[in-house]
């Protein structure tokens, strides 16, 4: 049960700094704890987060154990054109989620 | 003598005080005592991690369930009306077993009477995000628990648990959150104990969690024994608790640090 949590503006005017807020639902298990039985709990992180507009990546973040549960990644970008977001997380244990969302720039 | 004397001084300092209940125009929300991200943490619906139980919640709503193949949707139709003003009024007294039953424990009792499949445990996803997407519906309303009178003597039984002294530490929840809730123990706000946000984000639980689940961490604070989930006692501690806080805005999925 995946989900993400997108924030967006919906409108902007050309040339206005946007901020861009994103929330993953993922556990970011660090595999550094153990079990009651000793044996460790294996990791099972997001390792990558990218932000795509209108095909071209704009924003790209690498993550590592010590990130918490559930990723909160926000960071701003000028609106040029009206186009689409897309927001991809890949990780460990074949972790892969997509999400996108719409601008419109006067 | 003296020595005697200084004891009946320590007896009576520790007396004093106690249980003197916060009145109403002080009552202050756990949100209060926050610091202001964590506070537009929770404020902001794309931003409080709460919401991503919300989501799971919303979909498992629609799910058909059991061996009547019925989702909670097939009887309750859309949350957004029918579960509107449901949460602020839990925990709830429950006419088949004759007892106050909080939130987790309604949708279970629906689960097995109703969709005929097996009860949830007790903190799992599911759970709390069935819980989280209910009481997310009545976000804002005022918590309205305890004014069914036949949960008087329930909440009656909550206030003498949480009026009892117990644990190595020998503490009453009364002795911090009715009596020193304006100071720090450590770095932490001591809170009033007002449970308006659950099931709540815990920043320090990296997930949602239960009210019984914040009780059970309270007592095992104290060195007490803790009870086991469901236990009436947490549910008579619950429903006192959501009683002392009437009037207060329900602020479910909350965030706390």
């Amino acid at each position: 049960m995946a989900s993400a949590l997108i924030n967006v503006p919906a409108k902007a005017k050309r040339g206005d700094i946007i901020e861009i807020k994103t929330l993953m639902s993922h556990i970011m298990e660090t595999g550094y704890r153990h079990m009651a039985s000793g044996e460790v709990v294996p990791r099972d992180i997001i390792t990558s987060f990218t932000c795509r507009f209108n095909g071209s990546e704009i924003f790209r973040a690498d993550l590592f154990p010590a990130i918490a549960a559930n990723p909160f990644i926000t960071f701003f970008t000028t609106a040029t054109e009206s186009g689409k977001f897309e927001f991809e997380w890949t990780g460990d244990q074949g972790f892969s989620e997509t999400a996108s969302a719409s601008i419109s720039v006067e | 003598m003296r020595f005697s004397g200084a004891i009946a001084a320590v007896l009576l300092i520790a007396n004093t005080g106690f249980a003197a209940e916060i009145p109403q125009a002080e009552r202050r929300s756990g949100h209060d005592f926050m610091k202001p991200d964590t506070k537009a943490m929770q404020d902001e619906d794309t931003a409080n991690p709460g919401m991503l139980w919300v989501l799971d919640g919303e979909a498992l709503w629609k799910r058909k369930q059991g061996a009547a193949n019925k989702a909670c949707a097939d009887c309750h139709d859309d949350a957004r009306t029918s579960m509107k003003g449901v949460a602020n009024n839990y925990p709830a007294f429950d006419k088949t077993t004759g007892r106050p039953i909080d939130l987790e424990q309604r949708i279970n009792s629906c689960r097995s009477n109703h969709q005929q499949a097996t009860p949830l445990p007790f903190e799992s996803r599911e759970l709390l995000a069935l819980t989280a997407f209910i009481a997310r519906q009545s976000q804002g309303a005022r918590i309205e628990t305890g004014s069914d009178p036949q949960l008087a003597p329930f909440i009656a039984k909550g206030r003498e648990l949480y009026l009892q002294r117990q644990g190595q530490l020998n503490l009453s929840c009364a002795n911090c959150h009715d009596d020193n809730w304006d100071k720090r123990l450590a770095g932490s706000a001591i809170t009033q104990g007002h449970p308006t946000g659950y099931p709540l984000y815990r920043l320090e639980w990296q997930s949602l969690g239960s009210l019984q689940r914040r009780l059970r961490a309270c007592i095992t604070g104290i060195r007490a024994q803790a009870y086991d989930y469901g236990a009436p006692e947490l549910v008579e501690l619950e429903l006192y608790l959501m009683s002392r806080a009437r009037g207060m805005p329900l602020e479910a999925p909350a965030v706390r640090p």
